[in-house]
Parts: C-alpha cells; structure tokens; sequence
C-alpha cells in the first residue's frame, strides 16, 4: 500500500537532493521522508474512522450506556473497549471520572475506562501500523483493553470509595441514573465535515510531536548501529521490562513523540514487548496526571492507583516478549 | 447584554477556548460578560463530561473541543 511513498522518498533523497546512497544522511532522510508521509496518511484514515464511531457514540452516550444496563460484568470490557476509541485529553479525565460516578457507573468499571482511554488512541493506532505493522498493533490494542479492564476489576475489589475526596463521596451517595439524550438525527454525509474537521484538528495538535519524533528517530536510526541496545536490554535480562515500564511511569510524552523511537529501539535490538510496555507507561500514566487526579482522590488512592497499573504493564511487557 | 462561560480546568485547550470568545466579541462588535470557570466543583454543576465548554447564556453549545473564532461569531449573533 506504500509502495509509492517509499518510491516516493527515495525518489526525492536520492535524485532531487542528491544525496548519496547508502550514506548516513541519505539513510536518515529517506527513513524521515518514508515515515513522514506513511504516518501523516494512517493518522487521518484512523482519526476519521475513529470520529465517525464517535460521532455515533459520544461519550455521554456511552455514560447513559453503562449506568442503565445490567451487563453481568461485562459492564468493564465495554468500558474498556469505549475507552479505547474515545479521543482522550487528559485535563478531561477529572470531569469524566466525576461525570461516570455520578452516573452510579461502579468505580471499578470508572477505572477500567480511565485507563484504556489515554493507553489506547488513534494517533497511537495510526503510528503502530506505520512502523510495527498490524499484528503488532492488534496485540496492543486488545492488550490495552485487557489492561483496562484488569486494572478496573482489580481495582473494584479493593473497595477504594473511602479514599476518594470528601465532596466526591457526596456525589456518589446521590449517584442516579441518567436521564435521555437529546439525539443528534443527522445522516453520514452531514456527519461528514464534523468529523474530517476533528480528525485535522487532531493531526494538527500532534504534527509537530511527529514530526519531531521521527526526526529524532530518523538520526537515531541512522547513527546508531544494530544490536547496540542488546548489550543492556536484551531478551534474557530478566529485570529490562520493569525498569523501562519504572522509568517510562513520570515521563510525560504522547504517543506521537515516544513511538517514532520506540521503532528505532526495536530494529537496534531491544525487545518489542519492552518498547510496548514502555510506550504504555509513558503515555498511560504521568505526573501531571496523577495532580488532575489529586483533585478527586487522595493521594493514597492515587499511589494505588498507579501500582496497579505499573503492575498490569509490566506483566504484559513480559507477556509481549514471551508471544511476539 | 450576552452572557458566556467558559468551563475547563485550565488546560491548553480552555485557554484557547478563552482567547477565541475575546478574539470573536472583538471581531463582531458584540457585548457580552464572559465568565471563566475553572473550579472542578463548579464545573460539575453543569453536568458535563468533557471540557473544554462554552455556554452562552446558560446553554451549552460546545463541549470537548475548541470552537474557532468563527464558529463563535456565528453562535454569538443566531
């Protein structure tokens, strides 16, 4: 499918720049030029799918889905899978949590979908199959919503409600089921300019991360030499997953920066299940964060917060590793 | 006189929400208080589940994302 754009770069590097082949810098640009355009493509097919679903099942919609039907516990995969493609920013985490709970959506089922959200997005999607193919990215999504969903039920059967602040227990003990939504009756081709102008919006806010992600990666790719990383994270060091995933948890990047490196750790030699795990806990929890979340949790609901899923990502780098 | 709120804690977004309400009122020569909301307590008063938020005149007209200076004249003038 991206015959052409790789035709393309090299076309452009190698003819119109003349620049040498096979040198270092022709390498670097021709890995920019490629990925560039490869990624900036899935990036708008992902984000129009994904605002299509969307625009189908807003999230208040899936709010008044979750707190009105009996689901037998499948209450946390919905929540997951809803998270998964609901466009997330996180200073709307706080108003989310707060808007499930007073719902009556259960905290667990709350968490399942506060955690999928960030771990799984489009530009996350749309990045994965440019650089590590579809298998790949199949392993993580499915991976992120059993994330999620671990994460929730985990955390339901801890019984957290007690250390939520004060005016948040309010609300939940006057938690009540929501009342209709006005619908929005359009048909698709109305939907239509709505959602191309999201999806531009959204490869606008991340172009720049992009493209400074792949450029990085590009001199990455091109200076250092294969198998470099092996020496300290290879497959046999049993203690490489925590530490990327420990290291990965206060770092603070989207998707968009950390995936274009992530890709060059992998061709030099570092397992795909760590660069996963890693990705994860850099995109999926952050400092700034855990203060959005200090204004409806006490700190101790925070730190538990953050071991359980530091915990699930860690276990599934290692099962990454162990199947890919 | 038109009254707008702006909901949001205070991330990017709600900041450019702010700046697109100034930037339209100056553009389309219209008077209105605008008010900022940036309390989280507050803003679920208005049971919302995404923010950024623009309301005017105590009715939401966008939610979840930030309106262009245009789209706002447009809501500002019907």
């Amino acid at each position: 499918m991206f015959d052409w754009v790789e035709n393309f770069a090299g076309w452009l590097v190698y003819s119109v720049f003349r620049i040498a082949e096979g040198s270092k810098a022709g390498d670097a640009l021709n890995f920019f030029v490629y990925d560039t355009i490869k990624i900036l493509i899935l990036l708008f097919i992902i984000t129009s799918v994904m605002g299509a679903v969307n625009s189908y099942f807003p999230v208040d919609k899936v709010r008044n889905f979750l707190s009105r039907n009996k689901l037998f516990g499948l209450e946390y995969f919905f929540a997951s899978l809803f998270g998964a493609v609901t466009p997330f920013c996180s200073c709307s985490s706080v108003p989310l949590f707060i808007g499930f709970v007073k719902g009556g959506i259960p905290l667990g089922v709350t968490f399942a979908f506060l955690i999928t959200s960030p771990l799984v997005n489009e530009v996350a999607v749309a990045m994965f199959i440019g650089m590590f193919g579809l298998k790949a990215t199949l392993i993580y999504v499915v991976s992120g919503i059993l994330l999620g969903m671990t994460g929730g039920i985990i955390l339901s059967k801890l019984k957290l409600e007690k250390y939520l602040s004060p005016w948040v227990q309010n609300i939940l003990s006057q938690a009540e089921k929501e009342g209709d939504l006005k619908e929005d009756k359009k048909t698709f081709l109305q939907r239509l300019p709505e959602i191309f102008k999201e999806a531009f919006g959204i490869i606008k806010s991340v172009f720049w991360y992009i493209i400074i992600g792949i450029g990085l990666g590009a001199l990455m790719h091109g200076f250092i030499p294969t198998g470099f990383f092996e020496e300290y994270i290879s497959k046999d060091n049993p203690l490489a997953v925590p530490l990327a995933v420990i290291l990965g948890v206060p770092m603070y990047s989207n998707a968009a920066g950390v995936i274009p490196i992530i890709q060059v750790f992998v061709q030099k030699g570092i397992p795909i299940g760590t660069a996963i795990a890693f990705m994860m806990a850099v995109v999926g929890l952050s400092i700034p964060e855990a203060t959005l979340l200090k204004k409806v949790m006490t700190w101790k609901l925070i730190a538990i917060f953050f071991s359980v899923i530091t915990v699930s990502i860690i276990f599934s780098g290692y099962l990454f590793n162990i199947i890919l | 006189m038109k009254q707008i709120k702006i909901l949001g804690t205070g991330c990017s977004k709600c900041k450019s929400t702010y700046n697109n309400v100034i930037e339209a009122l100056k553009l389309s020569d219209i008077q209105a208080d605008v008010i900022k909301i940036e309390d989280i307590e507050e803003i679920m008063k208005y049971n919302i589940l995404t923010t950024p938020v623009l309301m005017i005149d105590e009715e939401i007209k966008v939610k979840g994302r930030v309106p262009e200076i245009n789209e706002i004249k447009q809501l500002l003038t019907v």
